[in-house]
């Protein structure tokens, strides 16, 4: 069967088919000791559907070459998958030309990316980048590195109890020296979900650049970065329902010609002497050495499958959840959602009087739960709110209500054994 | 999966809910501070020392029930013990958790054997051991602080 018809057959009229959806996820099937497992940590990686298993198991059997040298055939068709593959997700961002597409290892690399090229070559001495407090450390620590180096200032948008950026206080700390933006389009600890339009357009009105960290958005919403207006955009893979290993940046075109390159090797050179280099154009300026073609062909056909069911579908089935899903918990004794933004996606923390969230996670687990609980690397955001670590629950396309009720009902073992 | 009542014992419970030796200690002669990255666990381990007896412990911090009890046991334990004895415990305490062959009742560890459970979640082992690298560090005169990664 292919992709197509896989995913042609799990929507209608924008409702998504539960059951079928679930069919095309092999690991769902598993169990955990005797319970069937429920998944709950689609924040930290989302579970793959079998066409995309599919297409790499076929790259791999059938059209596996190294690409962009190669004279002969396959090389030229494994060539083509990659490129299809990059105008995939052009597509899938809204990017206006898919040489803005960069692959990378993960989001991860992508900020480092920037950091590396467009931040080095622009923030000096004296200079500031502005973050917000709910920022992974991954869109922490990159910039840390950067104004270490060049003697430049982090400055940090706060969020209010509800976990929501405070925009006065955000519009207040751009200026003159500030030479980039780097928020979260939404919140991997809290879920609220960013005015990512709002925040480019303060920052554009001093000419500021902005990169939107889109890791958690991209699997819960249409991403359209020309409508966000955003200079550079990051997402992983691996939370796309797609392969580990691969990700992609979005750059605006006048920007990454701009940008001195990330790193040395092959295929981001035109020509090599020993006196002089001179790069490739984009993309493939930023894309040394071999890359991980297999992920990145896995990736198209991860972005084919979620345009296959629809974000109107897979918002509004996950609406449902979250909805269901904030209901149920905040009915539980003594548990407190950490993250009520009024626009959030998808994940709810929450922390139990008198029961550490490590607790909740090794006890629910024996029912066959999967919860991720600690910091979630956002350290300042459990420092904001008070609290070492809290519990999570994050919700994908597959989940359902049931599943929510099976975590509600491990949550009352936790108060078993804790009393 | 074991049982969780291997893992949460009652001893380890009680613990939690009222840790002993749970506060600052004025005029600390040894001192080191504990971090557990994985789940965010911080901990302080403070020691009167005299001729190589500790005379007292305190621990202070947050963390997991496994990691409280583990510092509330321990301290209760060493107090009284010499450096040198509490070093002994930290590697009998430690191949408890770690090797699946060492005994579950060795008596030498008296309450600590409550522990033994842990070691089927390998996830937590690092909260039980937190406790004890931290006093290790501490008796080391290692203030640098300690990490369980």
């Amino acid at each position: 069967m292919s992709s197509v018809a896989h995913t042609d057959s799990v929507h209608s009229a924008h409702v998504l088919d539960e059951v079928r959806i679930r069919e095309l996820f092999p690991i769902l099937a598993a169990t955990v000791g005797d319970k069937p497992l429920v998944y709950l940590d689609n924040a930290a990686t989302t579970q793959k559907p079998q066409p995309v298993l599919d297409t790499l198991s076929r790259y791999y059997a059938a059209q596996n070459a190294n690409i962009h040298r190669g004279v002969y055939q396959l090389s030229q068709n494994a060539t083509q998958a990659y490129e299809d593959a990059r105008a995939k997700v052009a597509t899938f961002l809204h990017a206006a030309d898919p040489a803005e597409i960069i692959f990378t290892r993960n989001a991860t690399e992508g900020i480092n990316l920037v950091a590396q090229t467009f931040g080095r070559s622009t923030v000096g001495e004296g200079d500031e980048v502005v973050i917000s407090t709910m920022e992974h450390h991954s869109n922490i620590v990159p910039w840390q590195l950067l104004c270490n180096e060049k003697g430049a200032r982090l400055r940090v948008v706060p969020i209010t109890d509800a976990g929501e950026l405070m925009l006065d206080e955000y519009e207040s700390l751009l200026g003159p020296r500030t030479k980039l933006v780097s928020i979260v389009h939404m919140s991997n600890s809290l879920g609220t979900v960013n005015p990512v339009q709002r925040v480019v357009e303060l920052a554009h009105g001093h000419n500021i650049p902005v990169l939107i960290d889109g890791s958690q958005a991209a699997y819960h919403m249409a991403v359209d970065v020309q409508a966000i207006g955003c200079d550079f955009y990051v997402v992983t893979g691996h939370k796309l329902y797609g392969p580990t290993g691969i990700g992609a940046l979005y750059g605006r075109r006048h920007l990454l010609d701009a940008m001195p390159p990330y790193q040395g090797g092959g295929d981001m050179i035109s020509s090599v002497t020993f006196e002089r280099t001179t790069y490739n154009e984009v993309p493939h300026k930023f894309e040394a050495g071999t890359p991980h073609i297999a992920g990145a062909i896995g990736l198209g056909a991860a972005v084919d499958f979620i345009s296959g069911v629809g974000f109107g579908a897979i918002a509004a089935h996950e609406r449902r959840l979250l909805d269901h899903a904030t209901a149920a918990l905040s009915a539980v004794p003594g548990l407190r959602l950490i993250g009520t933004a009024r626009q959030k996606a998808s994940i709810l923390s929450f922390v139990l009087d008198g029961v550490h969230a490590h607790d909740i996670g090794t006890i629910v687990d024996t029912e066959g739960v999967a919860i991720r609980t600690g910091h979630h690397c956002t350290q300042p955001v459990m420092d904001r709110f008070g609290v070492p670590a809290t519990a999570r629950a994050s919700l994908a396309m597959y989940n359902t209500t049931e599943e929510i009720d099976r975590l509600v009902a491990a949550l009352t073992k936790v108060r078993e054994i804790f009393g | 999966m074991s049982d969780l009542r291997e893992l949460y014992q009652e001893v380890i419970l009680d613990h939690n809910r009222s840790p002993r030796n749970f506060g600052p200690l004025e005029g600390a002669d040894l001192r080191a501070d504990g971090h557990n990255p994985l789940c965010g666990d911080r901990l302080s381990v403070a020691l009167k020392v005299e001729d190589g007896l500790v005379t007292d412990v305190r621990f202070e911090g947050s963390g997991c029930a496994i990691s409280k009890a583990s510092a509330s046991l321990m301290t209760e334990r060493i107090k009284g013990q010499t450096i040198d004895e509490a070093r002994a415990l930290f590697d009998r305490f430690h191949r408890l958790l770690t090797d699946q062959t060492a005994p579950t009742d060795d008596a030498a560890l008296g309450k600590l054997a409550v522990f033994a459970g842990v070691r089927d979640y390998p996830a937590r082992v690092k909260c039980a051991v937190l406790a004890w690298h931290t006093l290790r560090a501490a008796v080391d005169d290692n203030h640098e602080l300690v990490s369980t990664e």
